[in-house]
């Protein structure tokens, strides 16, 4: 499975606004690493990066690569790729954890594609900013898990005043939670997992429909405009994926019996049981952002290992992963220790940065622009005093499109 | 799926208190953390009858003829880990009826078949203070436990001489108490409510000192006053959850007035107060999570705290409050103190002997010292390296945890059944499953 990159008149424009640099001048730099993980062939020793107009314009060892006179330099002794969260609810959820600021989760009603995350999220929030300290560039956010179809997610760069800023894409995937953490009480609906899936097969029959009625009757017979259906027929035309938050094995495999229904393009999420599956998500050609490593191990994720992902990596199945989603404290987790306690736990360096860069940006379908340091792509970059992943390093500097947005050592 | 049941109950059946060592075992070759006294390049432990009888250096430590022998070559040993407030074995506290209830233990709540304890031995922890939560003023009695094979809490509890139950007194101040009356709506009332009852318990003190052991002249028995007489008299530790700058203030304000040890817990803000913590020898054992908020009193939450507390000089450790955070990656904790500003130093001993004095069992545990007890891990690497597993746990000289062993590397990584508490004890089961 392919996942398509159309996105829209919108978002073409907001990516043809993001490509223009916000003040003359301030997009270019040059870096210097003592090893620069480009993702695109083997690591860089004594490299330089030189970034213009907020792209990668040459990317080199320094022996080969000339620092224009003039051009500010940065220094360090490990850069990546920006990093890349594949899902996560900041910017929508916000640090103080009070309704006022909680607008991940809509629990009016239990299927609601139409929700769009562009509406809610917050680019000033102060989470973002943290993240964003430790190295995180981009992140894929929006309505989190918790309803049957929660609604719209989005790809934002972890910059920018507004969300017009720091939008990427602005509709990404349909959130969409099977399992226990989307099924109501009380006599509501859905109260199982049978319900579950028959609202859902009922959503996505429903779009179809909907779809053939719009494309073949004449103007004035043509069914009213549904927001809702709209954004799941950008899912039957295969434009946007449904990200599935599904962790038991049976809804996992309930997950994987919707794909093959509709032949929608999908990405498993979660998936604390997916080693049980390992076969079945292969044959799906589904790729996996799976649940953080620390994540807490009850209730429907009580059996999650922290091996899952090297597992499933070494099956030959596509992953990223997250930062995921946090009710409490800590309020968000944040990717770049989650990847090292993966990298830990059979995943290995190499494999684990690639699932916070380029294995992330292939998921997410920007890997045109950003996941590399490759030269016309993104000038996003993560700057380290040491291994990325041990506990004592420190993350000294990110430069998002040429812009140094941090140099506090974090 | 059998299989699996089968190597768990040989793994508990090589662990049982039976089987406890008679004979010396040495372990060579380790780079040695005794945390009391420099690190040893490559080094030698001796233990024996669940003590430590001996560390230090290979030409200065005499291995015992007959001993047990462990090469560890190119392995780190530290001392077990200690967990100053954790959650596991789901304990309970006082219930929804008032927000003073000093008289309910945990000793009566805890689960000892649960897996958390599975998983914070994988996580090389050896002791831990198990707490009630913080939604009461005083929700009740700690304990400290061992997590030495057992399967009633009376197994694992450390004593006193006398044979009682070791534990603190869990208080909390700030939001987390605070809700509809009877429990207090404001933080005034909060150390109001507090203060009259360390009151009440003053009097019943005084008049269990004008008794002078005289039977008629004693007062009635009070549960829920005894033990903040024993907080006031020093043999309970106040375990005091506060996260905000006043709060703390406020905690160490009624700790003078009513003179019970505290230490203080979470202390989120604690950077801002760390002068008047320092003053008043309060020492901290602080939660580092990944980022601040969550909730209001934890927004200005930093990673410096333990660093700038150390700087003070006040005694500083870490705790997992599992599950707010998992036992298995503790040690990632003193790991991210090192990173913004704590001193290695500091940070070994904020896991392992300032934990240990935050439970009066300095003396016991802590650190590799001669005569202590043989609670000491396995690691594969440094201890601050996100790459380093923990291999063994050692309790009391009991191999606890092995993760050469997959029935135990289940709980350290997690997988199917990993969330399933522990299978009952099987001692006296045949291998059919029939009781003997």
């Amino acid at each position: 499975m392919t996942i398509s990159r159309a996105h829209g008149v919108f978002c073409a424009f907001i990516a043809a606004a993001m490509a223009v640099p916000a003040l003359p001048g301030a997009a270019q730099v040059a870096v210097r690493g003592g090893t620069i993980h480009t993702m695109n062939g083997a690591p860089i020793a004594n490299g330089v990066i030189i970034i213009r107009d907020g792209k990668i314009a040459a990317v080199g060892p320094a022996t080969q690569v000339q620092i224009p006179d003039g051009m500010r330099v940065i220094e360090a002794e490990v850069v990546t790729a920006g990093l890349i969260d594949a899902h996560s609810v900041v910017g929508l959820a916000g640090q103080f954890n009070e309704d006022h600021d909680q607008d991940q989760l809509e629990s009016s009603s239990p299927v609601q594609p139409e929700l769009r995350a562009v509406d809610a999220y917050n680019a000033r929030e102060r989470l973002v900013e943290w993240i964003r300290g430790f190295g995180v560039t981009t992140i894929h956010t929006g309505h989190g898990p918790g309803e049957l179809v929660s609604g719209q997610t989005m790809i934002v760069k972890t910059t920018g005043n507004t969300v017009e800023d720091a939008t990427i894409v602005p509709l990404a995937m349909i959130a969409a939670t099977l399992g226990e953490s989307a099924q109501k009480e009380d006599g509501k609906s859905p109260g199982n997992r049978s319900k579950m899936m028959a609202m859902l097969r009922d959503e996505l029959i429903k779009a179809r429909e909907y779809r053939d009625k719009r494309q073949s009757a004449e103007a004035d017979k043509q069914p009213p405009r549904d927001l809702g259906l709209d954004a799941m027929v950008r899912v039957l035309e295969g434009e946007i994926p449904l990200l599935v938050t599904a962790h038991r094995a049976q809804d996992i495999a309930n997950a994987l019996r919707l794909q093959a229904e509709f032949d929608v393009p999908m990405v498993l999420d979660g998936a604390a049981e997916a080693y049980l599956l390992i076969e079945e998500i292969k044959a799906a050609g589904v790729p996996v952002i799976v649940h953080p490593a620390m994540t807490r191990a009850y209730e429907e994720t009580r059996n999650l290992s922290m091996e899952t992902a090297g597992l499933l990596r070494n099956a030959g199945i596509p992953i990223a992963l997250q930062s995921g989603y946090e009710s409490y404290v800590p309020k968000t987790r944040v990717v770049l220790f989650e990847a090292a306690v993966a990298a830990a736990n059979g995943l290995g360096f190499d494999d684990a940065l690639a699932a916070i860069t380029i294995d992330a940006a292939n998921i997410l379908g920007i890997d045109e622009r950003v996941g590399s340091i490759e030269i016309g792509k993104d000038g996003d970059l993560a700057l380290y005093d040491g291994d990325p992943f041990e506990y004592t390093s420190h993350c000294t500097g990110v430069i998002i499109e040429g812009e140094v947005v941090s140099e506090t050592a974090r | 799926m059998i299989r699996l049941l089968t190597s768990t109950l040989l793994a508990l059946a090589a662990t049982c208190p039976a089987a406890a060592q008679d004979l010396p075992h040495a372990f060579v070759g380790a780079h040695v953390i005794p945390v009391e006294g420099p690190e040893i390049e490559s080094g030698v432990l001796i233990v024996q009858g669940g003590r430590i009888v001996a560390v230090g250096s290979a030409n200065a430590v005499d291995v015992p003829e007959g001993a047990v022998l462990h090469d560890v070559t190119g392995r780190v040993i530290m001392p077990g880990l200690i967990c100053t407030h954790s959650h596991i074995g789901r304990p309970s506290g006082g219930d929804g009826s008032s927000p003073i209830q000093p008289e309910a233990r945990v000793l009566d709540s805890v689960n000892v078949r649960s897996q958390g304890f599975k998983r914070a031995l994988a996580g090389g922890l050896t002791t831990l203070n198990i707490m009630s939560g913080s939604g009461h003023l005083i929700s009740g009695q700690t304990i400290y436990v061992k997590l030495r094979d057992g399967h009633t809490v009376e197994e694992l509890v450390y004593r006193w001489e006398d044979g009682a139950a070791m534990g603190g007194l869990k208080m909390a101040n700030g939001t987390n108490s605070q809700r509809e009356a009877p429990f207090p709506g404001t933080r005034g009332k909060s150390a109001s409510l507090v203060r009259e009852k360390y009151i009440k318990a003053q009097e019943y003190m005084r008049k269990f000192e004008a008794a002078a052991g005289d039977p008629s002249k004693l007062p009635e028995r009070d549960l829920s006053l005894e033990p903040l007489v024993e907080a006031m008299q020093g043999r309970r530790i106040v375990h005091h959850h506060t996260h905000r700058h006043d709060d703390v203030v406020t905690v160490l304000r009624l700790s003078k007035e009513f003179g019970f040890r505290v230490v203080l817990h979470h202390v989120s803000e604690g950077w801002k107060v760390a002068k008047e913590i320092a003053e008043a020898n309060a020492p901290c054992s602080l939660i580092l999570v990944d980022s601040p908020g969550g909730k209001l009193e934890a927004v200005d939450l930093i990673h410096e705290t333990a660093a700038v507390l150390e700087k003070e000089g006040a005694v500083v450790a870490f705790h997992t409050d599992d599950w707010i955070t998992d036992s298995r990656v503790f040690l990632r904790m003193p790991a991210l103190g090192i990173r913004a500003g704590l001193s290695r130093e500091t940070a070994l001993r904020s896991v392992t002997i300032n934990g240990a004095i935050m439970l009066d069992l300095d003396e016991r545990i802590g650190s590799l010292t001669p005569g202590k007890d043989a609670d000491f891990i396995v690691l594969s690497g440094d201890p601050f390296s996100v790459y380093t597993h923990v291999e063994q746990t050692w309790v009391e000289g009991v191999l606890r945890f092995n993760r050469a062993d997959p029935a135990d590397r289940l709980y350290a990584t997690g997988g199917y059944g990993a969330g399933d508490d522990t299978k009952p004890y099987l001692c006296c089961q045949d291998e059919e499953g029939a009781v003997q």
